[in-house]
């Protein structure tokens, strides 16, 4: 019995096609519900709207799509966001950053960034090295980030008026929200990461079979602590961007439960819960189902919570979906 | 005196594939009874018909002197009969007693538990093994031996007439293998009968009064253990003639030697744990090393060793002259070791991964270029090994879940081709593939020897390691106790040294 099984490939071509697909079958659902049913729907100004607001969401879940390629969850990324947030307006309204508006816009978005990168390297090596599980190894951070950003604030909402720093959440390129554009740019990157590296490589072969990646030679910790770094950035700059558009920072509020939704758009967009994918692409498409199902229910007049269960339901369909794939 | 327990004629399938054909087992009352048997011989099905867990299909099992029908391991416990697993199902966390009346605990009021009771009766029972411990104490804070002799301590409160170890030394060291045998003799003269699985032949002489050997499904005979030797049992256990073995043995032993000049590996007394304690072998460029030895004998841990896997305790090693100490595989695969595991599922194939991906990834290194992997390259290297070593895939980036065994077999062993290594360690390279995969992957590394590499073989096929290998460096408990030398090896030689090296000291 030297011969391909063929049945096999033919039998989950079906399901296959369902899960490449399911997602734009769905986001085309909603558009066209949307079209039919949600005033003002089809107006540049709608389009803006869900971009800026999808922007943040992609990039965690991209950073999300990482972690969970390896194996692992990352339950921080919505309290590095409050860190990353608190910190910038605390260094260009500090002292230094008022004396020095350049410098002091530049270290804004360098600190924060810097912070969320330690934190990172702590996710990824109580994960890596102390082989703790990641889901509470991050739950940690997951508590603690939160508490240090209201501590750092004294939990008080800053607000601040600095068009420059706004720019990162208010600017525009060629009509697009700025954010938007820099999610693709990211997009693009971790692709070419994943695709075309030897950490992208490493990062889907060890999500796929550890042990097997270990004895291959793959640096398993080094590639796992990678993951959790590029998370922990891409939240902070995520959480860069809520404070820039919203032009105050609520260390209570910023990133408050952008866990599940970075989990849900990873997960939406095939990334699958025991590793060995990285689908980028899929976790922008994730990200944007979940937008716009939270945009129609807002626009449609139902209630936050009625939102919630309807997340719900898109991430059991997708895991539904996955596991439907996997037998 | 009637027996304790009589099987007889006991026929088991699963799915049409016979697992017992024809089983039997006699146990007399007081008796410490050995049951041994190859891998897959039918020794845990009959087991787990013996405790209820599995119904016979055919047969008849008389214990106590009534016929017994069981269903289910609770009521195998009810009437005498205890296990103790390898893996024991006790629980670490809760005390020594706890674990010992559960079930049974003392009540005081009909519901409270009466816990100095329980304590001094868990005392009592510990202590006519000799054993003399902190019985509040959490299970989970002793030692294996320490848990292995509280849940032989449970059967026996429970009045168990029969008692079943499985594999109960294989992870204890001496002195509590000394501890274990001291309560099987206690066992033994309080009347209750023993009945002892283990892949250790020389505790069988130790403290067994009869063997049962299995074979293929079958028993195939009852000793008593002093009228056997070491070699009758290892000749039935595989089946074959114990004077033939002795008498070609001895006669093409010492013929032949062939000359290796240069030595890639010398490894010298290398230990890492109790499972390899002093492992010591010579490879020389163009040659294939076999290592020989029972399960349990401490083959994989010496790959394991020399791969960086499991850190050294003692001695060294050397790699083409220079001392060699890898920590992590990635410093044995720099010095151009390659290690084809025995499990290629778990430890083998990235399942979601194409053969093209799977194919180079203990290559990957020498794939950079300009910060990204040369696809290029990838390719052409990946086609190459695919005609070379005539890998059946649609096309290379196929998952390799959906290639044959023998084909994922062979991606493997072109994922250690590619790097070019000088020692390949293969453990069990055809196991699970069909015979026509196997002869070309038999091609492919006795073509890789030719070429002046060098192999260290693990198979528990005598045939090929016979005819494979230059030299055979046997194992017995974790140390290299013997070395056969092609041409000149034969099943039966191999067999007797293995046996040779079981017989007791003089």
């Amino acid at each position: 019995m030297t011969s391909l099984t063929s049945e096999e490939p033919m039998r989950t071509d079906f399901t296959n096609r369902l899960k490449q697909h399911g997602g734009l079958v769905a986001l085309a659902v909603i558009l066209i519900f949307n079209i039919l049913v949600t005033p003002n729907f089809l107006q540049a100004q709608t389009l803006a709207v869900n971009i800026s607001q999808v922007a943040t969401i992609a990039i965690v879940a991209m950073g999300m799509t990482l972690v969970i390629a390896t194996g692992g969850i990352d339950l921080s990324v919505g309290a590095v966001m409050a860190l990353s947030g608190a910190l910038a307006p605390l260094i260009f309204l500090s002292e230094f950053g008022t004396a020095y508006p350049v410098l002091g816009l530049l270290a804004a978005l360098f600190f924060p960034l810097v912070a969320a990168l330690v934190c990172g390297l702590f996710n990824g090596a109580i994960v890596a090295v102390l082989k703790v599980q990641p889901i509470i190894a991050t739950l940690i951070l997951f508590i603690s980030g939160r508490g240090i950003a209201q501590v750092l604030t004294n939990g008080n909402l800053q607000t601040f008026s600095n068009p420059e720093f706004s720019y990162l959440g208010t600017g525009k390129i060629l009509g697009f929200p700025f954010q938007g554009w820099l999610a693709i740019a990211i997009a693009c990157l971790l692709f070419w990461l994943v695709n075309r590296t030897i950490f992208g490589r490493y990062l889907l072969a060890i999500g796929g079979n550890e042990r097997a990646a270990k004895l291959s030679g793959g640096p398993v910790r080094r590639v796992k602590i990678g993951a959790y770094v590029i998370c922990s950035v891409l939240s902070g700059l995520a959480g860069l961007i809520v404070v820039a558009i919203n032009s105050a920072s609520d260390a209570a509020r910023n990133g408050n439960l952008m866990e599940l939704d970075a989990i849900a758009a990873a997960v939406v967009g095939g990334a699958l819960l025991q590793g060995g994918k990285a689908p980028i692409f899929g976790a922008i498409l994730g990200a944007v189902i979940i937008q716009l199902v939270k945009y129609t229910l807002l626009a449609n007049g139902v209630e936050d919570e009625v939102a919630l269960i309807a997340k719900a339901a898109i991430i059991l369909a997708a895991v539904y979906i996955q596991q439907a794939r996997k037998e | 005196m009637a027996p304790l327990l009589a099987m007889s004629g006991i026929k088991k399938h699963f799915g049409g594939v016979p697992a017992l054909r024809s089983a039997s087992l006699e146990i007399k009352p007081g008796e410490v009874h050995a049951l041994i048997g190859q891998n897959g011989a039918g020794k845990s099905t009959l087991i787990k018909i013996l405790t209820g867990l599995y119904r016979r299909d055919e047969g008849e099992i008389e214990f106590a002197e009534a016929p017994s029908h069981l269903t289910s391991p609770r009521e195998a416990q009810e009437t005498g009969i205890a296990t103790i697993y390898q893996e024991l199902n006790l629980v670490p966390l809760r005390s020594v007693s706890e674990n010992v009346v559960m079930g049974l605990e003392p009540r005081t009021l009909g519901f409270l538990i009466n816990w100095p009771e329980a304590h001094r009766r868990t005392r009592e029972i510990l202590s006519r093994f000799g054993i003399d411990i902190d019985v509040t104490a959490p299970l989970g804070s002793y030692s294996t031996a320490i848990q292995q002799l509280v849940a032989i301590a449970r059967a026996v409160s429970m009045d168990a007439k029969l008692v079943i170890m499985d594999e109960p030394t294989s992870s204890l060291d001496s002195s509590e293998v000394e501890i274990l045998f001291g309560v099987v003799r206690e066992l033994k003269s309080s009347g209750v009968s023993v009945l002892y699985v283990s892949h250790f032949l020389d505790e069988l002489f130790q403290i067994c009064d009869r063997v049962t050997i299995m074979r293929d499904g079958q028993t195939v005979g009852c000793e008593t253990i002093e009228d056997t030797s070491k070699l009758d049992l290892i000749a039935a256990m595989l089946g074959r003639n114990a004077e033939e073995i002795e008498a070609e043995g001895l006669t093409e032993l010492a013929s032949g030697k062939q000359a290796y000049e240069e030595i890639v590996l010398q490894v010298d007394k290398v230990s890492t744990g109790p499972r390899l304690s002093e492992f010591s072998m010579t490879l020389h460029r163009g040659e294939i090393v076999g290592l020989g030895g029972l399960l349990g004998a401490g083959r994989t841990e010496a790959a394991r060793s020399i791969f960086g896997l499991d850190p050294l305790t003692g001695g060294n090693m050397h790699l083409k002259g220079a001392p060699y100490a890898p920590t992590e595989p990635a410093e044995a695969i720099k010095a151009r070791i390659g290690f084809l595991t025995e499990d290629r599922k778990a430890e083998g194939i990235i399942p979601h991964m194409s053969v093209r991906e799977n194919l180079t990834l203990a290559l990957l290194p020498h794939l950079r270029k300009s910060g990204q992997i040369d696809l290029e390259r990838e390719k052409s290297l990946v086609e190459d090994f695919i005609s070379q070593l005539g890998i059946k895939t649609a096309h290379m980036d196929q998952p390799i879940r959906e290639l044959s065994g023998g084909n994922q077999q062979k991606v493997l062993l072109a994922r250690w081709l590619a790097t070019k290594p000088d020692i390949l360690i293969l453990d069990e390279p055809t196991r699970g593939v069909d015979v026509g995969a196997k002869r070309e992957i038999q091609t492919i590394i006795r073509n890789f020897v030719d070429e002046g590499h060098a192999v260290i073989l693990i198979s528990s096929e005598f045939e090929e390691l016979v005819e494979g290998a230059n030299r055979i460096v046997v194992m017995h408990e974790g140390k290299a106790v013997s070395e056969l030398t092609n041409p000149g090896i034969t099943e039966n030689a191999l067999v007797r040294a293995l046996a040779h090296h079981e017989e007791p000291a003089p």
